[in-house]
C-alpha cells in the first residue's frame, strides 16, 4: 500500500455509540426514543446483525426479577457470588430495569416460555427460558426503525480522540478498504465488551477460538480508556467458566436444564467442598483434579430421550459444537456424563465486576465518556438484561449532559486524530519487524498463562511470577508497535494484539495489588492465598504518565447513590 | 471448530462475509467467500444461518475430538433444520423451530 491509500472519513454524532452488541444496540435504540431529533451514530467492528457476545444466540434471560422477588434480593445474590466488592448503586439500578427490559425484548421479537396464563415460565429466582438464537437480529431490525440511528458496520475503532473539554470522539478504519475513521462527537459511549485471548486457551492449537467468550471480543473499550486515564475497577477478579470440555459450551443448560450434579471420577458430589458461588463452581473440577478425583463430570446418563432431545436443541439455539459432537462421538448425554472442564481467566464486567470506574449514571471519570455492558465494572452479573439497562441509562445521563458539551471544530478534530492517522499509515508503509502479529499473540498468551495464572499455572501466581509477566508484556509492547501491515486484515489484528496487551498489563498490576485470595476459582494469589476480610474494599487503576497506578476505594455499601469526587 | 465453504455451491453473495463476528470471511479472486483462517472460527454458526445456498458447512476440529461430519441448515420457514452428516451413516435431521423457547 501506498502513503495516499489511506482515505480519511469524518463523521459527527451528538451520541456516539461505540460497540454495537446488545448494550450499545439498546443505547442506540433508547436515545432515539427519547429524542427523534439526535444524531446517534453507532460504530461496529463487525456487523451488529452477528456481533458480540450474542453472535450465536443466547440459551436464557438469566437477570430478571421473577414474581414474588425483588431487585434487592439480586442485589444480595450479587452481593454474596462476587465476595463482596460490588457496587451497590450500580447493581440496583440496573435490577430495577431488568423486567422492563425483558418486556422490550418480547416487543421486538424475542420468543419467551408462557404458561397458560400467559405468565413468563421461570428457573428460579432470576431466570426465564427463551429462544435466543436470533436476539441480535432482532436487536439490529429495531435500530432500523429509526431514522436518526446510523450504524457504521466493520469499523475498528481503536482511539477515544481527547481535547481540553475531555472526550470528543474517536478514530478507527474500515477492516475492509483503506480508509481512516475520524468521529466527532458531543458524548460517547464505549460499549465494546469484554477481553478475551489474554490468556492461552483451553484449545490452543486448530480449535484455538473455541473459547467461552468471543475471541473477537479484545478488550478494546477498556484499553482506549486506560491509555487515556480513565480510572479502572476490580480488573484482578477474573472470570473462569465451568464449561463442557473440549466445546466450551456452557454447562448451566445440562446442571439447571435436566438437573444434573457435578461429579469426580469416583461418582461422588463435591461442590459442597467448594460452596455454590460462581468461583467456588469454577473451582471445583480444578481441585478435585488436582486432588487425584479427576476428570469431573455432570452427571447425565439415564436421562431420557425426550431430555436428550431438548438438550440437543438448546445447545444448537447458542453453542451448536456441543450438539454436533454428541452425535458424531455417539457419546450423547444420556448414555455417558459430561464431563467439564475451566476456561482461561477473562476479563468482563457482565459476569464479574472488572471495568471502567463508573458513577450511578454510568459516566467514566473522563468527561465526555460513559461506559455500559461488559465494559463497565462494579456491577457483575449484567447479562443480557442488565447490559442493556446500563445501555438506556447511559444514554439518559449523556442526553442531560449534552447541553454542557459542545462539538468539535472539524479543523481541531483532525488535528487531534492526526497522530494515530499518521500512526496507521506508518504501519502500512514501513514493513521492518522480524515478528508478525500471531507470533506476538502467542507469546503474550503464553506469557499470561504461565506467569499471571492462566490454565497451566492451575490459576496460581505470585508477586514474582507477575513481575516477569510485567515484564514480557512492556517488551511484547514495545514490539508491537514496531508492527506493519500489508492489509486492513493486519490492520485489525495489530490493533487487537496492542489493546489486549494494555488490558494484560492492567491485569497484571491489578493482581498484584490484592495481596489476598477472595476468589479461588478465578485465582489464586500463592503468597497470599487466604481471604483476608481487610481487603475489603475495591482496587482501582488509572495511568499517570505511562505507568498503572493503584488507588482504592471504599465499598459503597447500602448506598444507591455515587457521584466521582476526585 | 471451523466451517468449510463449497466453492461449488457458493455464489458470492456475500451474506456470509457481512455477518461473521470476527470479519474472517473475504471474498476470494473469484469473487466466491473464503475463510482466511480455519483457526479463527468462534463456532457461532452466523454464517450457516445466512447462507441461503447451503454452501457453508461447520466441523469439528481433530483436536477437540472431530471425526469429519458436517452439520449444515436448512431453513423452511420458522423452521431450522440442522441437518448433520457422518459418514457411511443417513443423515440426521434435527429441527429447531424459533417460535418456540428453549425448555432448558
Amino acid at each position: 500500500m501506498k502513503r495516499d491509500d489511506l482515505r480519511l472519513e469524518t463523521l459527527r454524532a451528538d451520541i456516539l455509540i461505540v460497540g454495537g452488541g446488545a448494550a450499545g444496540c439498546y443505547a442506540a435504540i433508547s436515545a432515539a426514543r427519547i429524542n427523534p431529533d439526535l444524531r446517534i451514530l453507532v460504530v461496529e467492528k463487525a456487523n451488529v446483525k452477528r456481533s458480540g457476545c450474542l453472535a450465536g444466540g443466547v440459551n436464557a434471560i438469566n437477570a430478571y426479577i421473577v414474581e414474588g422477588h425483588t431487585e434487592h434480593e439480586y442485589l444480595e445474590y450479587v452481593r454474596w457470588d462476587a465476595e463482596k466488592i460490588i457496587r451497590d448503586d450500580l447493581v440496583l439500578s440496573m435490577a430495577k430495569r431488568f423486567n422492563e427490559t425483558t418486556r422490550d425484548l418480547e416487543r421486538m421479537g424475542l420468543v419467551i416460555l408462557k404458561d397458560e396464563s400467559g405468565n413468563y415460565v421461570s428457573r428460579g429466582k432470576r431466570n426465564i427460558k427463551i429462544n435466543g438464537e436470533n436476539i441480535k437480529p432482532i436487536l439490529a431490525s429495531e435500530l432500523e426503525r429509526y431514522d436518526n440511528i446510523c450504524v457504521i458496520n466493520h469499523v475498528n475503532v481503536t482511539d477515544l480522540l481527547v481535547d481540553e473539554n475531555g472526550v470528543c470522539g474517536a478514530v478507527g478504519f474500515s477492516v475492509n478498504f483503506e480508509a481512516a475513521f475520524v468521529i466527532a462527537a458531543r458524548a460517547t459511549l464505549v460499549a465494546t465488551g469484554g477481553a478475551a485471548g489474554l490468556y492461552r486457551p483451553n484449545n490452543p492449537g486448530f480449535s484455538r477460538h473455541k473459547m467461552w467468550y468471543p475471541p473477537f471480543n479484545t478488550g478494546a473499550g477498556y484499553a482506549m480508556g486506560a491509555r487515556i486515564g480513565a480510572e479502572m475497577t476490580s480488573f484482578e477478579m477474573r472470570f473462569v467458566a465451568q464449561r463442557c470440555k473440549d466445546t466450551i459450551a456452557p454447562t448451566g443448560t445440562i446442571a439447571l436444564g435436566v438437573g444434573a450434579p457435578e461429579v469426580n471420577v469416583l461418582g461422588e458430589t463435591y461442590a459442597f467442598r467448594y460452596g455454590h458461588s460462581t468461583s467456588g463452581r469454577a473451582q471445583g473440577a480444578t481441585a478435585e483434579a488436582l486432588a487425584g478425583r479427576g476428570p469431573c463430570y455432570l452427571k447425565t446418563v439415564g436421562l431420557s430421550s425426550e431430555q436428550e432431545a431438548e438438550l440437543c436443541r438448546a445447545y444448537l439455539n447458542m453453542s451448536p459444537a456441543q450438539t454436533l459432537k454428541w452425535f458424531e462421538s455417539g457419546q450423547t448425554p444420556s448414555r455417558c456424563n459430561v464431563e467439564i472442564e475451566g476456561t482461561e481467566p477473562y476479563i468482563v464486567g457482565g459476569h464479574t465486576g472488572s471495568g471502567y470506574w463508573i458513577d450511578t449514571s454510568r459516566r467514566t471519570t473522563l468527561a465526555g465518556l460513559y461506559a455500559a455492558g461488559d465494559v463497565a465494572g462494579g456491577a457483575p452479573k449484567k447479562f443480557v438484561t442488565g447490559a442493556m439497562a446500563e445501555g438506556a441509562i447511559a444514554v439518559e445521563t449523556m442526553i442531560d449532559d449534552l447541553a454542557s458539551r459542545s462539538e468539535i471544530q472539524s479543523e481541531d478534530l483532525v488535528r487531534v486524530a492526526r497522530e494515530k492517522t499518521d500512526e496507521y499509515l506508518r504501519r502500512m508503509t514501513v514493513h521492518d519487524s522480524v515478528y508478525n502479529v500471531f507470533d506476538l499473540e502467542e507469546a503474550m498468551q503464553k506469557t499470561m498463562d504461565v506467569y499471571a495464572g492462566g490454565i497451566s499455572a492451575k490459576y496460581r501466581y505470585n508477586d514474582n511470577q507477575l513481575e516477569i509477566a510485567q515484564t514480557r508484556v512492556a517488551e511484547l509492547t514495545q514490539m508491537a508497535a514496531a508492527l506493519s501491515a500489508r492489509d486492513m486484515d493486519e490492520m485489525l489484528r495489530i490493533y487487537e494484539l496492542i489493546d489486549r496487551l494494555t488490558v494484560c498489563e492492567t491485569v497484571i498490576a491489578h493482581l498484584k495489588a490484592r495481596r489476598e485470595t477472595r476468589w479461588p476459582g478465578f485465582g489464586v494469589n500463592a503468597n497470599y492465598p487466604e481471604k483476608n476480610n481487610e481487603w475489603e474494599f475495591f482496587v482501582n487503576s488509572r495511568r499517570r504518565d505511562g505507568l498503572v497506578e493503584i488507588v482504592t476505594r471504599p465499598l459503597t455499601l447500602g448506598k444507591d447513590w455515587y457521584e466521582h469526587t476526585n | 471448530m471451523s466451517i468449510r465453504i463449497d466453492p461449488k455451491l457458493c455464489v458470492g453473495c456475500g451474506a456470509c462475509i457481512e455477518a461473521c463476528p470476527g470479519n474472517l470471511i473475504k471474498r476470494g479472486a473469484n469473487g466466491k467467500a473464503v475463510l482466511k483462517r480455519p483457526e479463527e472460527c468462534w463456532g457461532c454458526a452466523s454464517c450457516l444461518k445466512e447462507c441461503r445456498f447451503k454452501a457453508a458447512s461447520y466441523f469439528l476440529g481433530a483436536d477437540i475430538g472431530g471425526c469429519g461430519a458436517l452439520m449444515q441448515i436448512e431453513k423452511v420457514g420458522d423452521v431450522a433444520h440442522w441437518i448433520i452428516r457422518i459418514a457411511g451413516r443417513a443423515p440426521i435431521d434435527i429441527p429447531v423451530d424459533r417460535r418456540s423457547a428453549n425448555k432448558y
